[in-house]
């Protein structure tokens, strides 16, 4: 597989997160232009330099969402797509942009999730119990609604714990490490003003004194919903060449998919970014060795870990090891989600995974301010969607 | 509050009569011969459409589990602490499932199971899992009651 790495993220935007909204609401179209307003603002390109955008969901439509966003934004494009890869969908976005523009379909692409509330509907609607099923479909037919949903296995929390115990079994279990896993990067989400617990770091002690959810997992292992979201926008290395900041260009990128629900992985263990991340360094001509800053998709600590592992951070079973052995925040001697992840920052659904992508583009460009790693060229993205079902990496590089 | 039940379809419907019989119906392809498991229309290795339906003993070892200490969705709320199980059949397919009649200290990953039968309705049958060895089947569950 052959990428240039000519296609490179400009411009960067991210509402700050917070647990209890204090702004106005709006609808996610308006989210959508305001963040596309915001991202090109800060590439210093123009609404008509737009000729791609890729999207995922919006509250307002259920369906031809890339054409309506499209129509909202006044701008006509050449290339359109929208993701459903759930928490991989951020980085499934970025990968995609980037090849539309190495082929020449399109050479500024706006990517952007917002996830802010929006404005009460003034007719009342009735309560849809589908908000209890989360990740998992209640549809008749879905394999989740006969098989999964009926015996309680349903949303993201047991999948999650289900892998970790595997793992426990397999390879052993540390809470300790895994609570300094939490106690790192809520170091850097304590100096991240975007993040929701900004200014609030924890201790290990602080995660293992809080409860346990679904054994193994504790609360403070598992991401507090936020309002939130982000965008960037991608251009061609000749638009970039003439924007404000330092290019991120996107050297290497893979996603693999294997299951929707971990019953039914061959070994639970054995995660889809690991051939995601190996296609993605492979392009790139790099190793996770070379990578600056790590940021990978945290809806859980498991996540993490198994990241850390399969994308060959450190060796299979190694990496509760990894992170006794290593200091993961921002000033460390190995930087991982620098912003304090998500586990930080707080999850906003589904763009969770862009506040990963932004903050990688924000270290490259230099623009971390108090969290800024030194010397900072590469980094390795990653994004989870489902319950380790379906992954994306990517390895970026300043220009 | 009413919890969320199987509704068979044309293509599910086999296993779900076989359980209502107390047997564990699986899918077996007659093209590769893989198992297959949850049923579908067409053979999970090969894709194709020739499979057949066999009785398996429900044998069984548990894959993987957790104990939930808040409800999954508000209809399990009956059910706290939840056993939510990984359960991966002699055949080697996998299920979700729950364990019943385990004292939560004896669950471990590699444990042999055996079955329960537990109808739920009379027109479902759930398939829950329990030690296969009566010496860590501790407690006796409510469900198991239902089967006397």
């Amino acid at each position: 597989m052959v990428l240039r790495g000519r296609a490179a993220i400009v411009g960067i935007a991210e509402y700050p997160h917070q647990r209890r909204y204090t702004g106005p609401r709006k609808f996610t179209l308006s989210q959508w232009a305001e963040l596309t307003r915001m991202a090109l603002d800060d590439a210093g390109l123009r609404a008509s330099d737009i000729n791609g955008i890729v999207c995922s969901d919006i509250r307002e439509s259920g369906m031809f969402t890339p054409a309506t966003v499209v129509e909202y934004l006044g701008q006509p494009v050449n290339f359109a797509e929208r993701i459903d890869l759930g928490g991989a969908t951020a980085v499934g976005m970025i990968w995609r942009a980037a090849a539309a523009i190495e082929l020449g379909i399109c050479d500024v692409v706006v990517c952007a999730l917002p996830s802010l509330p929006i404005p009460s509907n003034p007719t009342p609607q009735p309560f849809n119990p589908a908000v209890w099923y989360q990740s998992s479909s209640p549809n008749w037919g879905s394999p989740q609604a006969e098989f999964d949903i009926p015996y309680g296995n349903l949303a993201q929390n047991c999948g999650y714990a289900t892998i970790a115990q595997r793992y426990a079994a397999q390879y052993g279990y540390d809470p300790r490490a895994m609570a300094k896993l939490v106690a790192d990067q809520r170091a850097s989400g304590a100096l991240n003003p975007n993040a929701a617990f900004f200014g609030a770091p924890v201790t290990p002690d602080d995660v293992l004194a809080s409860k346990i959810i679904a054994d193994p997992l504790r609360m403070l292992e598992i991401v507090m919903p936020v309002a939130g979201g982000g965008a960037v926008v991608l251009a061609s290395a000749e638009v970039a060449s003439r924007c404000k900041h330092r290019p991120v260009f996107v050297k290497g990128f893979g996603e693999h998919l294997t299951i929707k629900t971990p019953t039914y992985a061959a070994d639970m263990c054995q995660t889809p970014v690991g051939p995601a991340s190996r296609q993605a360094f492979g392009m790139a001509g790099l190793t996770p060795a070379d990578m600056d800053v790590a940021e990978i998709y945290d809806c859980y600590t498991i996540t993490v870990l198994l990241t850390l592992e399969d994308a060959g951070f450190c060796p299979k079973g190694a990496g509760m090891a990894f992170i006794r052995d290593h200091d993961l925040t921002c000033h460390g001697d190995r930087p991982v989600n620098t912003h304090g992840g998500q586990l930080g920052m707080g999850q906003a659904g589904a763009a969770g995974g862009m506040t990963q992508v932004v903050e990688a583009a924000r270290q490259i460009m230099g623009r971390a301010d108090a969290r800024q790693v030194r010397d900072c060229h590469n980094a390795y993205v990653s994004g989870t969607g489902g319950v380790m079902s379906e992954q994306s990496a990517l390895v970026l590089q300043g220009g | 509050m009413t919890k969320p039940l199987p509704q068979p379809t044309p293509v599910t419907q086999p296993f779900w009569d076989g359980l209502l019989e107390q047997e564990i119906r699986i899918q077996h392809c007659r093209d590769c011969g893989a198992w297959v498991f949850y049923p579908r229309s067409h053979c999970r290795r090969c894709l194709s459409d020739q499979l057949d339906w066999r009785v398996v003993s429900g044998a069984a070892t548990l894959y993987s589990f957790t104990i939930t200490r808040q409800p999954t969705a508000p209809f399990f709320a009956d059910e706290v602490p939840q056993r939510l199980a990984v359960v991966e059949l002699a055949e080697g397919v996998r299920m979700t499932s729950t364990l019943v009649g385990i004292a939560d200290a004896d669950i471990h990953i590699g444990m042999a199971l055996r079955p329960v039968f537990d109808p739920v309705s009379a027109d479902i049958t759930m398939l829950r899992f329990t030690a296969a060895t009566p010496a860590t089947a501790a407690a006796v569950s409510h469900t198991e009651d239902r089967m006397t």
